[in-house]
């Protein structure tokens, strides 16, 4: 797998205890526990929101459609095509416009590793094409007892941007408890050149809390709750902004440990979330029409996962299932108040009922030869609950039935070969999915970028993907540099085809378009990193990241990435941290006008960082300062929604003190 | 909460429901219908009824009994001939209807319709004549009936291309669905003042829109086309939201001709030939 992992040291642990890991593969194997997300010594703002930390990860882009819940993108794929899960429980968001993808519902506070996997690598929970971002939530143990916390305190100049968190444990031999807290609260924020982007303000509290047991040595029992919460929240390229997103997510997981030689572990978990959406149009100086677009879902689901070792093999298997529950709405105020209201279903009460098992086997010889092979088999069942939205639905397919089952299976195996510095990988996966909500059942739902209505398609077959990957690595004690390449062959890619015959509901929009199948679509992802230190005070780091997607007709599909760089510079002495990086892009040329894209013009913007550690007894204050965006660009990237601009010139500074107050230190 | 109060009205319905169950055994012959008014004269009270328990604008399913006013019996053996008349201040006219003919299934209920094609008003009323025959006897009921005006378009009149006077009205659907509701259309011509004859063959082309929503559309809808049958014009009607929809039409003659009403364009925002519904 390829884990990419955003961590290693944190508030209460020692430094870096993270094996720095020689190979990528071998970073899956990395347990980390009691170590937050937020780290002073690897991201430059750490108090940074989540889809900053995810954004940094090469693999991954994001939609923007304003400053706050960007979607994740990867291998230039986005929602529908990954399996985003949070410690493997599936959520889905409310909305039908994905102005609440699940990355918004949690914050870094309450996480300690996101783990982005490529393809088919990520079907472990799952089906996907795409590829998996799991975010792991903090794991605690009942090690070091005693107390610990941490405040953290954040300003950007920029936006206005305040942002304050706390964190207290207590630990006990038999019994942990955990508390954090997340407030951030912005304004709205200024483009390159001083632009001031209005509506991109956003104010988000989240809190969570963990609980464990340890019942005895073999046993634990972990719950865990999430609440978040976001309000008044622009999205300056949508034509709505947000009055309210909530979410709450709570869990109990059952670990069991040892059990016998060949059982490593057997962890099962129940889990429950609710997520309300509620779009607002009250703020914007000229609608066409005032609408109401709440949506709602709720999904009941668990796993059940196996690790297991014997001789050369080293196993998982794991059986999971959901629930869940997708509603949204909209209502329309005519100006003529005498009128009837406007209503309609936009997702009509669908019902998705999941329920799929995975294995995988790796088998290792001689720390040289590592084959893995993993398959899937899951049954995916939608059945739309209401009538009234099924009735809306059969206006365009008069045949349909409630109820739709489908077989979703998946493979994948892979071979690594090492050889002194040199490790050696190759991959080939296959896999399906089945359509999502919108694509399967939405009902005149708006996309702002291409200005249609889109139609769901309730008959459209299961998206298959053919991949293969390959990938070099070369390391030396100064020198790191490692090259993937993957190729996706998609078959039934889904994708809105324009209907001529139907007229839009949306005022001001273009068409409508359906959802179809292309027979076939290509997509290459190809990334080249390079790590190198010179002396230990010195560190430089580069990657490049290319993209290509096409259909069979050669026309260019939808946010497909550019050729992007990132580079930086760091030097550390003693507590001194300073850090100098750009991130660029060339000029996205294969852009998809169909879809709305135009030419986005080649970029790049200069950060620096500064970053100072405390250490009072047995405390630690955390000082990091910095400025973003230095030369004050004005720019968008390939998947700023309707090329909104990113963020000008940004001054910030992230505090956090640090305290620890344990009795012993028992590893 | 929620739960206890959700089970708590499912409990209710059940006993509710089991209740109303036996009540309504034997079944009525006027079951599902609502009475307007009663006609009487010295032997025999005409009832009057309705689904809705009133008479509208447009189109009127108009369902009636004859009771004997000595015995409280109703008639089986009835025939029927009505005539329905606007008295206006100038003039007196008619208006379209059906023959009265009884209901299948049925022992005393008797059926037609009638498509008042404009409201009364403080000095302009309807009235309805009942001629029938009962028992070997001819007999007559009449009196004033209220046509009050509808706030949605359900009738129309309009002169043709052709110099002719014609009358559409909404027959269905009575309670618009989010849906491809069934929709049908009655068709008349205006021989005289007395004779509104159904016009057979011709055809209308539809074109629903909300005009308080950017005037979109909708897909998938039928044409209108006579059916025989019911001497009405079927189609199909999408209604993608609730809402006021404008039923934009194009009426055309057997020869494909358009009487009235044009096509609804991004210049042209409404036909003059329409129909609205509002739910």
């Amino acid at each position: 797998m390829l884990w990419i992992c955003l961590l290693s040291a944190g508030f209460a642990g020692a430094q870096d205890t993270l094996p720095d890991s020689l190979f990528s593969v071998k970073l899956g194997e990395v347990v980390v526990s009691s170590k937050p997300l937020i780290n002073y010594n690897k991201q430059s703002k750490p108090l940074s929101t989540l889809e900053e930390y995810l954004e940094q990860t090469s693999r991954v882009s994001m939609v923007k459609r304003g400053n706050y819940a960007w979607e994740p993108m990867v291998n230039s794929m986005s929602s529908e095509r990954l399996n985003v899960t949070i410690d493997g429980m599936h959520i889905f968001g409310a909305c039908t416009d994905k102005m609440d993808p699940i990355t918004s519902y949690v914050d870094v506070s309450n996480l300690s590793e996101i783990s982005v996997s490529s393809g088919q690598q990520g079907a472990e929970y799952g089906p996907t094409i795409g590829g998996a971002i799991d975010l792991s939530r903090t794991k605690h143990d009942f090690c070091n007892p005693g107390w610990s916390g941490s405040v953290d305190v954040g300003y950007e100049s920029n936006a206005n941007l305040f942002t304050a968190g706390a964190a207290v444990k207590y630990i006990h031999s038999r019994f942990f408890a955990a508390v954090d807290f997340m407030y951030r609260d912005a304004g709205n924020y200024k483009a390159g050149k001083r632009i001031t982007v209005p509506f991109s303000q956003y104010t988000k509290y989240n809190l969570s809390s963990t609980l464990g047991w340890k019942l005895n040595d073999n046993n634990t029992m972990v719950a865990s709750v999430i609440f978040d919460r976001a309000k008044d929240v622009g999205y300056p390229a949508l034509p709505m902004d947000v009055s309210r997103a909530r979410a709450a997510i709570a869990s109990v997981q059952h670990l069991v440990e040892n059990i016998a030689p060949v059982l490593r572990s057997w962890e099962t978990k129940l889990y429950y979330n609710n997520v309300l959406h509620e779009m607002d149009d009250t703020k914007r100086p000229v609608v066409p029409i005032h609408m109401d677009m709440p949506g709602w879902t709720s999904t009941y689901g668990m796993y059940s996962k196996i690790k297991a070792e014997k001789g050369r093999h080293d196993m998982t298997f794991n059986l999971n299932a959901y629930y869940n529950q997708s509603k949204a709405e909209m209502t329309m105020y005519p100006k003529d108040t005498a009128e009837q209201i406007m209503f309609m279903y936009t997702w009509p009460d669908v019902r998705t009922t999941y329920a799929g098992v995975f294995a995988q086997d790796r088998i290792t010889w001689n720390q040289q030869h590592i084959l893995q092979y993993s398959a899937s088999a899951g049954f995916h069942r939608n059945t739309v609950a209401d009538d009234f939205g099924l009735n809306s639905l059969r206006i365009f397919y008069p045949e349909m039935n409630a109820g739709k089952n489908r077989v979703v299976l998946g493979a994948n195996t892979s071979y690594t070969y090492r050889r002194k510095n040199m490790e050696y990988n190759v991959a080939a996966g296959y896999g399906q999915r089945a359509p999502s909500v919108s694509e399967g059942y939405g009902f005149y739902l708006f996309n702002s970028f291409d200005r249609y209505d889109y139609i769901g398609n309730p008959n459209l077959k299961n998206e298959q993907s053919i991949e293969a990957e390959a990938g070099i690595t070369y390391k030396i004690s100064k020198l790191k540099t490692q090259a993937t390449v993957s190729y996706f062959h998609i078959l039934n890619y889904i994708i809105g085809i324009p209907n001529p015959d139907v007229l839009p509901m949306t005022i001001g929009a273009s068409g409508v378009r359906e959802y179809k199948s292309l027979s076939a679509v290509n997509m290459v992802n190809a990334e080249w990193s390079v790590e190198y230190k010179p002396h230990p005070s010195w560190k430089t780091k580069a990657a490049l990241t290319y993209s290509y997607g096409q259909d069979k007709q050669r026309q260019n599909l939808p946010l497909i990435r550019p050729f992007s760089f990132r580079m930086s510079l760091a030097y550390r002495i003693k507590s001194l941290e300073l850090e100098l990086a750009v991130d660029g892009a060339a000029k996205q040329k294969a852009y998809s006008k169909a879809y709305g894209e135009d030419l986005t013009p080649a970029y790049a913007v200069l950060n620096f960082s500064a970053g100072y550690m405390f250490f009072i007894e047995d405390h630690r204050l955390y000082l990091r300062a910095g400025v973003e965006n230095i030369a004050d660009t004005y720019y968008s990237t390939f998947s700023d929604w309707n090329n909104i601009p990113r963020r000008g010139r940004n001054f910030y500074v992230n505090i956090s003190f640090a305290f620890d107050k344990k009795k012993a230190v028992k590893e | 909460m929620k739960r206890i109060i959700v089970m708590a009205v499912a409990i209710v319905s059940i006993f509710t429901y089991a209740c109303k169950k036996e009540e309504t055994t034997p079944v009525s012959e006027t079951a599902g219908l609502k009475k307007v008014q009663e006609m009487a004269n010295d032997t025999n009270t005409v009832e009057i009824y309705t689904t809705s328990g009133a008479l509208q604008l447009g189109y009127n399913d108009v369902y009636l009994r004859i009771r004997d006013n000595a015995t409280s019996e109703y008639a089986k053996d009835a025939a029927f001939d009505w005539m329905p008349l606007m008295h206006m201040m100038s003039m007196t006219h008619a208006c379209p209807k059906s023959q009265v003919q009884k209901v299948a299934g049925k022992e005393t209920l008797y059926k037609g319709y009638l498509v008042f094609q404009m409201p009364e008003n403080a000095s302009e009323r309807w009235t309805l004549q009942l001629k029938y025959q009962t028992g070997g006897n001819s007999f007559t009921v009449e009196d004033t009936v209220a046509v009050p005006n509808s706030t949605r378009k359900r009738v129309t009149v309009i002169t043709g291309t052709d110099s002719k006077k014609y009358i559409i009205a909404l027959v269905s659907p009575e309670t618009p669905q989010v849906a491809v509701n069934d929709f049908k259309v009655g068709l008349f011509t205006m021989e005289n003042k007395m004779s509104f004859p159904v016009v057979k063959n011709f055809a209308i082309d539809i074109d629903p829109r909300m005009p308080s929503m950017g005037n979109h559309g909708s897909p998938n809808n039928e044409n209108l086309s006579y059916q025989s049958a019911d001497s009405l014009y079927h189609g199909k009607l999408s209604l993608t939201m609730t809402g006021y929809w404008k039923i934009n039409m194009m009426l055309k003659n057997a020869d494909s001709d358009v009487l009235k009403g044009e096509a609804v364009t991004e210049e042209n925002e409404a036909s003059s030939l329409f129909l609205e519904v509002e739910f």
